[in-house]
């Protein structure tokens, strides 16, 4: 008797579940329902309607990841400052770069969102995937390298010149590092930065060297080790890898990886930090030196507002210190060296006028050698073949979204960063 | 009641295994655990997060029945983890204990992500491609199954130590393949072959995932006949009673340890298939998501029966889109759900515990205490 109800279950389950996935064949009529709502949205009022309005936002962690929270308090902030609900701006955190991101966009799309957002660079193929199937729903990807290649309409990438927000946190590294060779803490041969990276990629590499070029521009002597934890986001081993880098003598410890690990690391250490993405004072008080970020504000705003004005969105865009997207925190005054400050402000200056390069190709060189072409990979068909050159009057042009794409290509060790 | 021990003085509660209870009582049981979860989990929230209750709920709901896709959605999650739940059943029934579910899946996957990365770009058809990753990836998984089943049928190795870490072996042999295939260091394979989608098992009816939905229905039929019916289901069975029974009847242990772990193994490999080919096109250490372990869970509350494994695979992704879709809609950390998750769940394992064991409260009156 059993057996027979069993199997009887068995047999039902198993139609259940093919009449239950036959069901969703009439999709694409949902799928119109947004689009016809977008022609409404054409209208040209002077005051800005956002009532009809919603937006997407998907990231690959929650708000622990320093990385993630940045987007989430982004999006948070532009959301109260244009007035919109809960309802109008939807998070979704936690979403794997698998087809649980097609997923979380296309249920999105069906939600009613306008604009669908994702955070993390493995999301890419899983918006396009979805930007080629909702023609009417705009989709934006942080830190992506294909919007230029697919050619879609509704398909976006988004980065900043962030290099140039981390040249001036090494700035205040570089200054922190001056200070300690004159207190006599340490020699000038012993100024060695220890860097915690997350992945040998771009991204990375041009954040460390833009980094490490604004320290040793203070301070010459300084050198940097980087150490890979190959995960974006690991508490534990971003910790050991911090801890690892202050035994081996570094005097002072930045990273590109998207936990908590490596300023309490320094905090327990006392080894002065300088972070990315969030302030990190309260983590260290004593040691937290400044942080350099991307705000997003910026773009959340432009994406919105291009969608509810039906204006385009920009295939590829390059958020900078003008847009304010490139931006610092608070410098921890109790921590950085005299004069901090006002180093940073003049060479910001000088950046935003172009005078100075962060990249120039005379303060450092490559295998002994000062480079006066270097062919990156640029445009990404996914064959990862290096194809453009990106150094020309005398400086690498890194992010540059008009000639070349927004999502950093610098990919290589410069002398004086050595990898451990 | 021959069980109840008489002493003197008689202790002030104590525990009596039930013989049998009715199919109907059982079911109540259920059905009052889950019902008291909700009340308890309801009330947490209230003190937790001053939301409604009722807002809470329907969000959870919403995560797997709010649109046609969501449902179809859920319906993939339910396939996939249930692919690997069947798989972990037959050694789980043998009582060796395989947690090495995650990496058989993976090493499934990476078969397939291989010959799709390998040969996509060959001109070869779907017709033999798919073909070859079927093959690969369960040749894979079992490679990974049965590696851990020779050393425990030889050596008499811990073979939950053993699976576990080839858990660990199976990320890392992942990781080195990523570094060598996307050399821009990013640790991001993105999806293969995107333009000639060689290698994608095609959609039928125009809906994604339905074959993997209806594969494992099938698989479903199939894993129930086999441990029920099958000469070699009884014998697992019966190892899994008692080795010594299987000896003495002439059961060939050995040869059953590897027979069940290499078809658990191919399961596996089955399931990495499907997530490679079916669903996401790319290969990532995450791919399996846990639900290799979770699989575990599926299978015991299921009691190891194929058929209600359909429900307890459903209860946990239901559970885990519930939890993602609470978080989303009222704008809570991830963490409330996945405590609402944590309760349910304890409420469900531990009612089974008063389906099979009455407990006895001491009494003056003779005749109660009996």
């Amino acid at each position: 008797m059993k057996k027979i109800i069993a199997i009887i279950v068995a047999i039902l389950a198993i139609f259940a579940l093919a009449a239950c996935a036959v069901t969703p064949t009439p999709e694409p009529d949902n799928t119109k329902a947004p689009a016809d709502a977008t022609d409404g949205t054409g209208e040209t009022g002077e005051t800005v309607d956002y009532s009809n309005f919603k937006i997407g936002v998907i990231c690959l962690h929650d708000e622990n990841s320093t990385y993630d929270a940045n987007f989430i308090n982004a999006i948070k902030a532009v959301q109260a400052k244009l007035g919109l609900s809960d309802s109008q701006v939807i998070i979704k955190t936690g979403v794997d770069e698998s087809d649980a991101c097609y997923n979380a966009a296309a249920e999105m799309a069906d939600a009613g969102c306008k604009v669908v957002f994702a955070d993390s660079f493995g999301h890419e193929d899983y918006m396009i995937q979805a930007a080629k199937e909702f023609k009417n729903v705009q989709f934006c990807h942080a830190t992506g390298t294909k919007a230029k290649v697919v050619n879609l309409d509704n398909y976006h990438n988004a980065f900043a010149s962030i290099y140039q927000g981390r040249y001036l946190a090494g700035i205040a590294a570089g200054m922190k590092l001056n200070e300690m060779i004159d207190s006599g803490k340490i020699t000038a041969e012993q100024a060695k930065i220890g860097y915690v990276g997350a992945w040998p990629y771009a991204e990375v590499k041009s954040g460390y060297t833009s980094f490490f070029l604004g320290a040793r521009s203070v301070c010459p002597s300084a050198t940097m080790v980087v150490t890979y934890t190959d995960s974006w986001f690991d508490i534990a081993k971003e910790k050991t890898a911090a801890e690892n880098l202050i035994a081996d003598g570094c005097a002072l410890i930045s990273q590109h990886a998207d936990s908590e690990g490596a300023p309490k690391a320094c905090e327990a250490a006392n080894v002065p930090n300088v972070a990315y993405n969030i302030d990190t004072t309260p983590l260290g008080p004593t040691t937290a030196l400044i942080s350099s970020k991307i705000d997003w504000e910026p773009y959340f705003e432009l994406i919105i507002n291009a969608v509810v004005k039906g204006t385009a969105i920009p295939t590829d865009y390059c958020g900078t210190f003008a847009t304010g997207s490139v931006a610092l925190t608070k410098l921890n005054e109790s921590v950085a060296a005299a004069g901090t400050q006002e180093a940073i402000d003049a060479a910001k200056a000088k950046l935003i006028s172009g005078e100075l390069k962060v990249f120039d190709t005379s303060t450092w060189t490559f295998e002994g050698k000062t480079l006066e072409e270097y062919v990156a990979d640029v445009v990404d068909n996914g064959d990862f073949v290096k194809e453009t050159n990106v150094i020309h009057d005398g400086y690498f042009d890194e992010s540059n979204a008009d000639q070349f794409r927004s999502a950093p290509y610098f990919d290589f060790l410069i002398d004086g960063i050595t990898k451990k | 009641m021959e069980h109840t021990i008489k002493s003197k003085k008689e202790p002030l509660i104590h525990i009596t295994k039930r013989d049998a209870m009715p199919l109907w009582k059982a079911i109540l049981i259920r059905v009052i655990a889950v019902v008291i979860a909700l009340a308890v989990s309801a009330l947490l929230v209230m003190v937790l997060t001053k939301k409604n209750p009722g807002q809470v709920f329907t969000a959870m709901f919403n995560g797997s029945f709010q649109t046609p896709r969501k449902i179809l959605n859920m319906l993939q999650d339910v396939a996939m983890l249930l692919c690997i739940s069947l798989a972990v059943t037959p050694a789980f029934k043998m009582k060796f204990w395989n947690i090495g579910a995650e990496g058989q899946v993976l090493m499934g996957a990476l078969a397939s992500a291989t010959l799709m990365y390998k040969l996509g770009n060959t001109g070869i058809p779907n017709g033999v491609l798919i073909p070859l990753m079927f093959i690969g990836s369960i040749l894979m998984g079992m490679i990974w199954a049965i590696i851990p089943a020779i050393f425990k049928a030889v050596w008499n190795t811990n073979e939950t130590l053993f699976t576990l870490m080839m858990n660990y072996v199976a990320m890392q042999i992942i990781q080195i393949c990523i570094a060598t295939w996307a050399t821009s260091g990013s640790g991001v394979m993105g999806v293969i072959n995107s333009m000639n989608e060689a290698g994608w098992l095609p959609q039928i009816f125009g809906t994604k995932y339905l074959l993997n939905i209806i594969f494992v229905a099938l698989l479903t039929v199939f894993v129930f006949i086999y441990l029920k019916f099958s000469k070699h289901g009884y014998e697992i069975a019966v190892v899994g009673e008692s080795e010594n029974t299987a000896r003495y009847i002439g059961i060939n242990v050995k040869k059953v340890i590897l027979r069940t772990m290499a078809l658990s193994g191919a399961l596996c490999g089955f399931a990495g298939f499907l997530l490679v080919s079916g669903a996401s096109h790319t290969i990532t250490k995450e791919l399996a998501g846990g639900m290799g372990f979770t699989a575990i869970m599926v299978s015991w509350l299921a009691k190891f029966n194929p058929a209600i494994m359909v429900g307890t695979s459903f209860l946990l992704v239901f559970l885990d889109k519930g939890a993602s879709s609470i978080a989303m809609e009222c704008r809570l950390s991830e963490s409330i759900g996945e405590i609402i998750t944590g309760i349910i769940i304890f409420f469900i394992i531990g009612c089974e515990f008063f389906i099979r064991y009455k407990i006895n409260f001491r009494s003056s009156n003779k005749e109660v205490a009996k």
